[in-house]
């Protein structure tokens, strides 16, 4: 393999990258092995036609109901190692892989370094001016994300261990997931756009598989395919603004086009401002952002720990990474940055309205993560890059843990009624209740999730998210670069005051969902049923450990990041300070550079005290609201509860219709021109012109066809004559 | 030595004279095998003109006709077992009744 290595010089030394090809290549290996263990037992495992009993008898018990149902039916030709050879390779390549980051980010903490390290391997696409290679870059930024993703990655395989290993597709789970962390790391660690596109499509793909992971069932194979055509539209944006770029700028791979943009590029015009534009439209695809967010909700069809994985903590968050990664483009653009901060806070406050009517558990937390995306593009789009890749990291260790939760909740609901034939939904929270005492350990450690979504300090999410809102109140008094500029005629101050009001609001019902699902799911009587209740248990320590290592996390992600002058948030520098901020400053040198030479200096900001004592009381009075007005004791289970009780209610449970209304204005014209195409277009005329010609040949052919050949020998001999004395006159003339 | 006395193309005049004779019968007569024996004088015909040609060209005429005569005696014992295979079939040798292998 060819290596070119840039080796850096930082403030304190040189940085060598250690194994960097190794993180990207071990997930991959993992997923050769566990693919081809996936192979080998598809070829002599039980015939693939027809749903084995098992999995109807799981249908009986809704979607995410699977895991652990072979127990009573094991699978006559299943050997052993086809189960423990997976549990062992997919966390283990992860593992390894984390440990290598571990290694990098050693060395990188010693040498501070200003510019990326970038491993060039071969040329890609040498195609004219367009030269692509195939290179990964290590900076500060995709550092932070690769620690992310195996660390958080690692934890979720082991989890699947537990989660997973009885379910008859565990090798292809298993390989699938590994794949994924293969794509994600292409996705962080390449060094052009174009390299990154490919971790993008990856992940998508991935994606898909996962979501239609039991596609024996229609709805699943159904979900994964909404999921993968949505971000097929985003990703014509991304590929846009990829084309937009290199007819501006020449150039794809990030250090070229960030050096090139701000002399080549006019500040604020329509270039750079519809690159931008064309790339959050990649990025609201990935990220679930209006209007294309209503894939995510669908994909909790898929295994919980891949909802845990894909869509809360790592490849949901790829769309802020392009935003961050993008921040000079960004801040060039102020007014596409508003849009991105609008979009992202009218996300947050729409998709937490959803969650607080949804009756399944794994659906509440989808709504969830869909509101804390927009918050984190309320934050990028603010300017505020630090805050939002801030909270996309603590998002990552609270929402992975509430997943993971989740899904112990489920697995352990799905083996109390699997054991007595009863054919409830084991994830609606109407057949939950009291379940703290059963599931001690993931109701502590969803707690403290929980209080770290909520944003009560001293939890992780306290920090994040009081780091976004408080932008917003800072930008509106006018010190983000895209104060100055205007949205539709109004003044990005304005825009920005609204984004603040937005979000708290937003903040708000988060916490009110949040205590809502937790009210429901563990407190109050048990509504399972009384012999269902002697079934409920924890699950073993394959489950429980990455639980405890994920709340542990939420409890104290938020400390990486204090920032000493903000009242009250200050109380918790022990001496690191905004170790983040510092972190990740050379990432957005760039964009710092733009602000300078066109805004010069701005305002130094001011933090007040209210915006923190606000967050506080929202954080916990959203909970103790959620207290107050709800009572766990009163809920009646599923199919006696109603679903809604009023109008209000009933637009909430319907999530606003908006999926119908898709349907009706999208969906539905598109068939019915396809239709018309199919019919009078493909059938009509293309096929008439096609078979038309056939037929036409067919029939000159047997008219003439049936005349000359008579059958008569003499005939042909005639024939034969003729041309051969043709052939001899054109000789002599 | 009589190719001496005769005029110098009389052999080639003859060997075309009868060609066409043989053309003509495949073409007209209907008798299969009255073709056949029209066949047999068109490779006779071109027999005799690589003999003509041989005192100005080289044996290799000469070697020619003894490769056309062996290749019409093979032909020969082909040709009459179809006919006769025919005629068993349709108790005639009049080719106009046989076309069946038609579209």
């Amino acid at each position: 393999m060819l290596q070119h290595t840039t080796e850096a010089v930082g403030a304190h030394g040189t940085f060598h990258p250690f194994l960097l090809g190794w993180i990207v290549l071990l997930p991959l290996l993992g997923f050769l092995i566990n693919g081809v263990l996936a192979l080998m037992w598809w070829r002599r495992g039980p015939a693939p036609a027809g749903p084995e009993p098992s999995e109807q008898e799981a249908h009986a018990h809704g979607g995410d109901a699977h895991p652990g149902v072979e127990e009573q039916h094991p699978a006559p030709l299943d050997k052993p190692w086809t189960r423990t050879l997976p549990s062992l390779v997919a966390p283990g390549v992860v593992l390894a892989a984390f440990a290598i980051a571990l290694v990098n980010f050693w060395g990188m903490l010693g040498a501070e370094l200003h510019e990326p390290v970038i491993e060039r391997y071969w040329s890609w696409m040498p195609v004219g001016s367009l030269q692509v290679d195939a290179a990964l870059q290590l900076d500060q930024l995709s550092m932070l994300m690769t620690l992310i993703i195996t660390g958080v990655g690692a934890l979720i395989h082991v989890f699947s261990v537990g989660y997973m290993r009885e379910d008859p597709g565990y090798p292809r789970y298993m390989a699938y997931l590994n794949l994924f962390i293969f794509f994600m790391l292409v996705l962080v660690l390449g060094a052009s756009y174009p390299v990154m596109f490919v971790g993008w499509e990856g992940v998508g793909l991935c994606s898909y598989l996962l979501i239609g992971f039991w596609f024996k069932e229609q709805a699943n194979a159904d979900a994964g395919k909404k999921a993968f055509i949505v971000n097929r539209i985003g990703d014509a944006g991304f590929l846009i603004a990829m084309m937009l770029m290199f007819a501006n700028l020449g150039t794809l791979s990030f250090s070229e086009v960030f050096a090139a943009a701000p002399g080549g590029l006019a500040y604020g015009g329509v270039v750079v401002t519809a690159v931008c534009l064309f790339l959050f439209l990649g990025a609201a695809g990935k990220s679930a952002q209006i209007p294309l967010y209503i894939w995510l909700p669908d994909a909790m069809a898929g295994p919980t720990p891949v909802s845990a994985l894909i869509h809360a903590a790592t490849m949901v968050t790829a769309g802020v990474y392009l935003v961050v990664r993008s921040s000079v483009l960004f801040t060039m653009a102020p007014t596409a940055s508003l849009v991105v901060a609008l979009i992202g806070a009218l996300t947050a406050i729409f998709a937490a309205t959803i969650g607080l009517k949804q009756w399944d558990i794994k659906k509440v937390l989808a709504y969830s993560t869909v509101s804390q995306l927009g918050f984190m593009f309320a934050a990028v789009g603010m300017g505020a890059y630090v805050a939002g890749v801030f909270h996309l990291m603590t998002h990552a260790f609270f929402k992975a843990c509430l997943f993971l939760g989740s899904g112990a909740v489920i697995y352990a609901m799905h083996h109390a009624l699997h054991a007595t034939h009863n054919p409830a939904d084991a994830q609606d929270m109407r057949n939950m209740g009291g379940l703290k005492r059963y599931l001690p350990v993931t109701f502590a450690t969803m707690g403290i999730a929980t209080l770290a979504i909520a944003g009560v300090p001293p939890f992780a999410g306290f920090f994040s998210k009081d780091e976004i809102i408080g932008a917003a109140w800072l930008g509106a008094g006018g010190t983000s670069p895209m104060a100055q500029a205007t949205l539709l005629g109004i003044p990005g101050t304005a825009v920005m005051g609204f984004i603040g009001g937005t979000l708290t609001i937003a903040a708000l019902l988060t916490a009110f969902y949040m205590g809502r699902m937790m009210l429901y799911t563990f407190f109050g009587p048990n509504r399972t049923g009384a012999e269902e209740e002697r079934h409920l248990h924890e699950a073993g320590p394959t489950m429980t450990v990455p639980l405890v290592a994920l709340a542990t996390l939420s409890a104290v992600g938020g400390f990486l990041n204090v920032e000493h002058e903000v009242p009250i948030v200050g109380w918790f520098d022990f001496g690191q300070g905004a170790a983040l901020h510092h972190w990740l400053h050379p990432v957005i040198a760039g964009s710092e550079e733009v602000v300078r030479a066109n805004l010069g200096e701005l305002m130094e900001p001011h933090h007040a005290w209210w915006p923190i004592v606000l967050a506080i009381v929202i954080g916990v009075g959203g909970l103790l609201l959620a207290r107050a007005l709800l009572n766990p004791d009163a809920l009646r289970p599923a199919g006696v509860e109603p679903d809604y009780t009023s109008a209000p209610e009933r637009v909430l449970y319907n999530k606003y219709w908006i999926d119908e209304l898709y349907h009706a204005l999208v969906v539905r014209p598109v068939n019915v021109v396809s239709q018309v195409f199919y019919r009078v277009f493909d059938r009509g005329i293309i096929d008439g012109i096609v078979d038309g010609g056939a037929r036409m040949l067919q029939g000159i052919g047997l008219y003439t066809g049936t005349r000359v050949q008579t059958g008569q020998t003499n005939t042909y001999a005639f024939v034969i004559i003729i041309g051969v004395l043709v052939v001899l006159g054109a000789f002599t003339l | 030595m009589i190719a001496q006395t005769l005029p110098a193309n009389a052999g080639l005049y003859l060997s075309a004279i009868l060609f066409a004779i043989g053309v003509a019968g495949v073409m007209i007569r209907r008798n299969a095998i009255i073709l056949f024996m029209c066949i047999e004088l068109m490779l006779n015909a071109a027999n005799l003109a690589f003999v003509w040609f041989s005192p100005f060209a080289g044996v290799q005429g000469q070697v020619f006709v003894f490769f056309v005569i062996a290749v019409a005696a093979a032909e020969a014992a082909v040709g009459l077992a179809i006919i006769l295979a025919v005629f068993r079939h349709k108790e005639t040798v009049n080719i106009n009744e046989f076309s069946l292998l038609r579209f």
